[in-house]
């Protein structure tokens, strides 16, 4: 096997809210076609840390670096440039309310591609039912359930082919059912498009099942204690507070 | 795109090959599957379509969204498609869009009206409407009822900040539109009067129409953009937040503890900015005289005291306060009956503010004609 290539490597990072410290000395590669997963408790900062590799929120201190390029070091327009070949879906979905789902997926298609409007309501409809989302083009998100927004969602981050797909907490708010055929979804769709994941979430189902690599974020100590495969991680890692969590608290006797 | 992407041969009668070659890119454009329909039905005999990508170069879902065309075109008229030639990726992606066929009666049928349809949809859908403002305004009167018997539910801290926005924090607009106003009032008035040497009535004029007209009228229009916007927009964001079921839930009475404060405060604020716009709008009128009709300050007030009767400002006043009721109530209805979506609350705000503005001007005139009847 090859020595994995790193696709975004994260050095020193310092995430803040002003002079509010969230996570100090982040220090982690997300390889190529990994299943990244960025885990912790609620509130330590995930989120944050996520939003910080898309290139939304500016880093108090460290770099980020995209394919050998850093985030943050680069033009407004480079940068704009490097977010295209990201696909992200946010909590809440965040599909535009005003917009049928067909033309939520289609939008960045309309922005960034030379084609006709029939041209992207035909991609926007295969998105679509590559999600199980067939003959919903018409609708507006309001019109729909929890779980098919959150499906809608990927159909729009997939839109442009991304290289990495970044996912802020795809199961949460999902029947078991429905939680672990997103991860089904997330799983086929990396593996054929060859696309990078990462994924913020704290549902050890998702963790095991789908993560390839992962870190975990720390509320106490506000850093990162360990990094690696979620297996390799629950057989090695001697962290407490590591074990605590991917064993659901029953450190003692497991 | 300089060469084909796709071409068709036939080796066997039966056989149709397509043959994909080079790079796949939804920057050069969607393929068009009327060619490959064209191959497919030229010879009935037409049995297989082998799809061979031994010389694709990169791939997206440009080829993906061909692949799957083609596939439906050929199941529609029964011929096997075989993708067993193309990379194991494509095939997935192939597999998964095709995995959950489009269910029945899923898609919306866009109906089309005919005009004596959507005029009685127009109809039905303003009388709903209308029905919805009555029983609002039912609500809030029951709502005022409990509060006259202290029996309405509402934070004492929400009506101080209320109060506080819309008195003092909106002194800055009044002043200078009154100001303005008054200014346009005494220009207009002093050509026209200066030509039969009655300038002084220019103080009359201005007095009387900022007092009865101008100052409730116009300080109703500002707080209509600003206080019933503003009510509308946190309504329906309250709305969409599940705030308002929230609230129900928790047996809270949503009319009394959101539209109450709101309400009592433009209640209480409504007059008290229509007298400071009063003296912002005379003051006005007066800068304009004295600079250019040489009347002094005393002659000026003199005039106006002399000539305006009080029943003016008071009839001014009355009408002052039933618009704050108007703003505030056209922006909490819209607000409350907000959709749940960004753009609904948008839709609300505008609806609060020209609902505001359009109960304004027509109470106003129904209030001139019904004084002018009465000769008041």
């Amino acid at each position: 096997m090859t020595q994995p290539q790193a696709h975004i490597r994260v050095r020193n990072l310092t995430l803040q809210y002003g002079e509010k410290l969230i996570q100090k000395n982040l220090n982690f590669d997300v390889n190529k076609n990994d299943i990244f997963i960025i885990m912790g408790a609620s509130g330590c900062g995930k989120s944050t840390l996520l939003k910080h590799m898309i290139g939304l929120y500016h880093p108090a201190q460290g770099q980020i670096f995209v394919n050998d390029k850093s985030l943050w070091d680069v033009s407004d327009v480079a940068r704009q440039r490097m977010m295209k070949h990201f696909g992200v879906t946010y909590q809440a979905g965040a599909l535009i309310s005003s917009l049928t789902l067909s033309e939520n997926v289609g939008m960045p298609l309309e922005l960034y591609t030379q084609l006709s409007p029939k041209e992207i309501e035909e991609l926007a409809s295969l998105k679509l039912s590559m999600v199980g989302l067939a003959g919903f083009e018409d609708y507006y998100p309001s019109e729909i359930s929890g779980g098919m927004i959150k499906r809608a969602a990927l159909a729009r981050a997939i839109a442009l082919d991304p290289e990495i797909l970044f996912f802020d907490e795809p199961s949460a708010g999902l029947d078991p059912i429905s939680a672990s055929l997103l991860d089904d979804l997330i799983l086929e769709l990396s593996d054929s498009m060859k696309s990078t994941i990462v994924i913020v979430t704290h549902e050890l189902a998702s963790i095991f099942s789908i993560g390839t690599n992962t870190v975990f974020l720390d509320t106490d100590t506000q850093t990162m204690l360990a990094t690696g495969h979620p297996n390799q991680l629950l057989a090695d890692c001697d962290n407490a507070s590591v074990q605590q969590f991917l064993r659901r608290g029953g450190v003692e006797n497991a | 795109m300089t060469e084909e992407v796709v071409t068709f041969h036939r080796h066997k009668q039966d056989t149709l090959r397509v043959l994909i070659k080079g790079d796949w890119s939804i920057s050069f454009g969607l393929q068009n599957p009327e060619h490959f329909l064209s191959h497919l039905t030229s010879s009935p005999e037409t049995q297989y379509v082998v799809i061979d990508a031994s010389q694709l170069g990169v791939w997206d879902s440009s080829l993906i969204s061909y692949l799957v065309t083609l596939n439906g075109l050929s199941k529609a008229q029964n011929i096997e498609v075989d993708v067993t030639g193309l990379p194991e990726g494509i095939v997935r992606l192939i597999a998964l869009a095709e995995a959950v066929p489009e269910r029945e009666g899923v898609a919306k049928q866009l109906v089309k009206l005919n005009p004596v349809d959507s005029l009685g949809q127009f109809v039905i859908q303003t009388f709903h409407q209308f029905t919805a403002f009555i029983t609002f305004l039912g609500e809030a009167l029951l709502a005022l009822g409990r509060l006259v018997r202290a029996k309405a539910v509402f934070r004492r801290q929400d009506l101080v900040i209320f109060l506080v926005d819309t008195g003092p924090s909106s002194l800055g607009i009044v002043t200078l539109i009154s100001v303005l106003i008054g200014m346009i009032l005494a220009f207009v008035g002093a050509v026209q009067l200066e030509k039969f040497g009655a300038s002084i009535y220019v103080a009359s004029l201005v007095g009387l129409a900022m007092a009865r007209e101008m100052a409730p009228m116009m300080t109703a229009i500002i707080m209509a953009g600003r206080t019933g916007a503003a009510y509308a927009a946190q309504l329906g964001s309250m709305q969409v937040n599940e705030e308002i079921d929230a609230l129900k839930t928790m047996g809270i009475s949503p009319v009394d503890y959101l539209v109450l404060p709101r309400l009592l405060a433009l209640i209480f604020m409504m007059p008290l900015l229509t007298i400071y716009a009063n003296m912002m709008g005379v003051f006005g009128g007066a800068l304009v005289s004295i600079i250019m009709l040489d009347v002094t300050w005393s002659m000026y007030l003199e005039q106006m005291m002399a000539t305006v009767p009080l029943t003016h400002f008071f009839i001014g006043l009355v009408k002052s306060l039933i618009f704050g009721v108007l703003v505030a109530l056209s922006g909490c209805y819209m607000g409350m009956n907000s959709g749940r979506s960004a753009s609904a609350v948008g839709q609300a705000a505008t609806s609060a503010v020209v609902m505001g503005i359009v109960l304004i001007i027509v109470f106003d005139s129904l209030v001139t004609i019904v004084t002018t009847v009465f000769g008041i």
